[in-house]
């Protein structure tokens, strides 16, 4: 029953860190829409910083990534 | 087991990291270090892939290209480009390097997504070796080139006074937190399509659902194709500007 | 029979319950590492070495070859396009000079045939002159002899209408007489 109990806190705490992906999805829907409204402001600009967009994109997404990893790591290793 | 589990109990069973297992290609003994696992397969796959591509795909050196050597050619000026781009021409000497941390992780990438295929690149073991091989490669290529001037780039002289030593401590932090983000974005990418994949795959066994569930899976499938690929342009760039922080540091 | 069911519910449970724990993560077993790290950096090694000794340079020559062969080509297809706008100077040229030379000959054509022409109305002109004077000169040859018979007839008709009428006339006077009757007729 104890670990029962244990194990319901997993999973609730797995459900919980997974709202952080939401997190994730704001900040990068927030990179790129920005990018497209500057790049439809100047389109001569926008090729030389489609890199600058993907870096941004991928440090918004590691941290969705995180909370995913702490939701598995809750799941599977705890 | 798993289906045998599904028909006695009639729940659904998924086992989403089951396709994650190092196991052994021939018998069922310990993983020891040198023991030819399916890891070994996959990036065996992967090298001959590259071989493929690279290798036997511009062996005729034509100058109206063949659709292989074509692909082969569009890697490496994207590549080129990208490290031109964001590192300067001086980076171009570490071109070769960048250009196989790109090659072999598209790749991966790519042939993970076969089906029952292993996919390398997910896990952290190899993501770290990754990244902890670039973020080394870049602090002691910083030290040699710059000596302690390297160290500028957490000392931020566009900043006032008071808060350099503040902005000194997070640009350090954020420095050594590099090789981790760096390793588990890739790693993370890669395993979250894979189980969710998985796991729609689990719900398939449902009759009333499975349409929709196969639909499911196409649409993940299509989007982590787009996944590999950004996930190793994401890798590769910004080794690229790392490269770049320890060849310029005082920008 | 419903003890059965439960019974190999719970083994089924059992044994799943086993197989995720002996699963768990994956990524998370550290017994896997070495062996992972090992097969990765012989993996890097060699793609870094058949990429920088093989692969890349090999790419690097076609590019540039293609490069090369694609100056070359812009470059003679360029020196293509100074031969051909020549080659239109020249036959614009030759067609001017042509030209030139059609209508130089053409007047000289047109001179010549004048001169022909002239020549042969002048001759055309003197030869009438001249049949018109041979004309009026037997015109006015016919006419004096016309005018020698009127004179004769009217002598032998004088010297007979006198001797019919009786008279008769030496010949002196009646010549005189009768030129004289001309000359004023005439006048």
């Amino acid at each position: 029953m104890e670990g029962d109990i244990v194990q319901m806190g997993a999973y609730v705490g797995a459900g919980l860190a997974c709202t952080g992906m939401g997190g994730a999805a704001v900040g990068v829907g927030h990179v790129v829409g920005n990018f497209l409204s500057g790049a439809l402001r100047n389109p001569s600009a926008a090729a030389g910083q489609t890199a600058t967009m993907f870096i941004g994109i991928a440090f918004a997404e590691a941290l969705g990534i995180f909370s995913f990893l702490v939701a598995l790591l809750l799941m599977f290793a705890v | 087991m798993s289906a045998e589990a599904e028909a006695e109990t009639g729940g659904l069973v998924f086992h989403p990291m089951d396709q994650f297992v190092v196991q052994p290609l021939f018998g069922d003994g310990p993983v020891m270090w040198y023991t030819p696992t399916n890891v070994t397969l996959w990036m065996a796959l992967t090298v001959l892939s590259i071989v493929l591509l690279l290798v036997v795909g511009t062996r005729r050196r034509a100058i109206v290209p063949t659709r292989t050597q074509s692909v082969g050619e569009m890697a490496y000026g994207f590549v080129y480009k990208m490290v031109e781009d964001v590192a300067g021409k001086d980076g171009l000497r570490y071109f070769p390097y960048i250009m196989t941390l790109f090659m072999f992780i598209v790749f991966a990438n790519f042939l993970g997504l076969l089906p029952m295929s292993f996919t390398t690149t997910s896990h952290i073991a190899v993501t770290a070796v990754l990244a902890i091989a670039v973020f080394l490669t870049v602090t002691i290529l910083g030290f040699v080139k710059h000596g302690f001037g390297f160290l500028n780039i957490f000392w931020i002289s566009q900043a006032p006074l008071v808060l350099r030593p503040i902005l000194a401590l997070i640009e350090i932090i954020s420095y050594f937190v590099r090789p981790v983000s760096h390793s588990i974005r890739l790693a993370g990418n890669m395993m979250a399509g894979h189980a969710v994949i998985k796991v729609f795959a689990g719900f398939a066994a449902i009759l009333a659902i499975s349409p929709f569930s196969i639909l499911a899976i196409t649409a993940i499938y299509a989007l982590e194709t787009l996944v590999s690929f950004i996930q190793a342009y994401v890798f590769a760039i910004l080794t690229c500007v790392y490269l770049k922080d320890a060849l310029h540091p005082h920008h | 029979m419903a003890t059965e069911v439960e019974e190999t519910a719970g083994h089924a449970a059992e044994s799943a319950g086993h197989a995720a724990e002996a699963v768990g993560m994956p990524q998370l077993d550290f017994s896997t590492f070495s062996n992972q790290i090992f097969w990765l950096v012989l993996t890097l090694l060699a793609i870094y070495f058949i990429l920088s000794r093989i692969a890349l340079p090999r790419i690097a020559s076609v590019l540039a070859e293609r490069q090369g062969t694609i100056t070359n080509d812009i470059a003679a297809a360029e020196e293509l396009k100074l031969k051909a706008v020549e080659a239109e100077d020249a036959y614009n040229k030759a067609l001017a000079e042509a030209r030139a030379e059609a209508n130089r000959i053409i007047a000289e054509t047109k001179a010549e045939i004048q001169v022909d022409l002239d020549k042969a109305i002048a001759k055309a002109d003197a030869e009438i002159g001249v049949k018109t004077a041979e004309a009026e000169k037997a015109i006015s040859a016919i006419r004096e002899s016309a005018a020698d018979n009127v004179k004769e007839v009217a002598k032998e008709a004088a010297k007979e209408i006198v001797a019919v009428l009786g008279g008769s006339a030496d010949a002196r006077s009646i010549t005189s007489a009768v030129t004289a009757r001309l000359k004023g007729a005439s006048r």
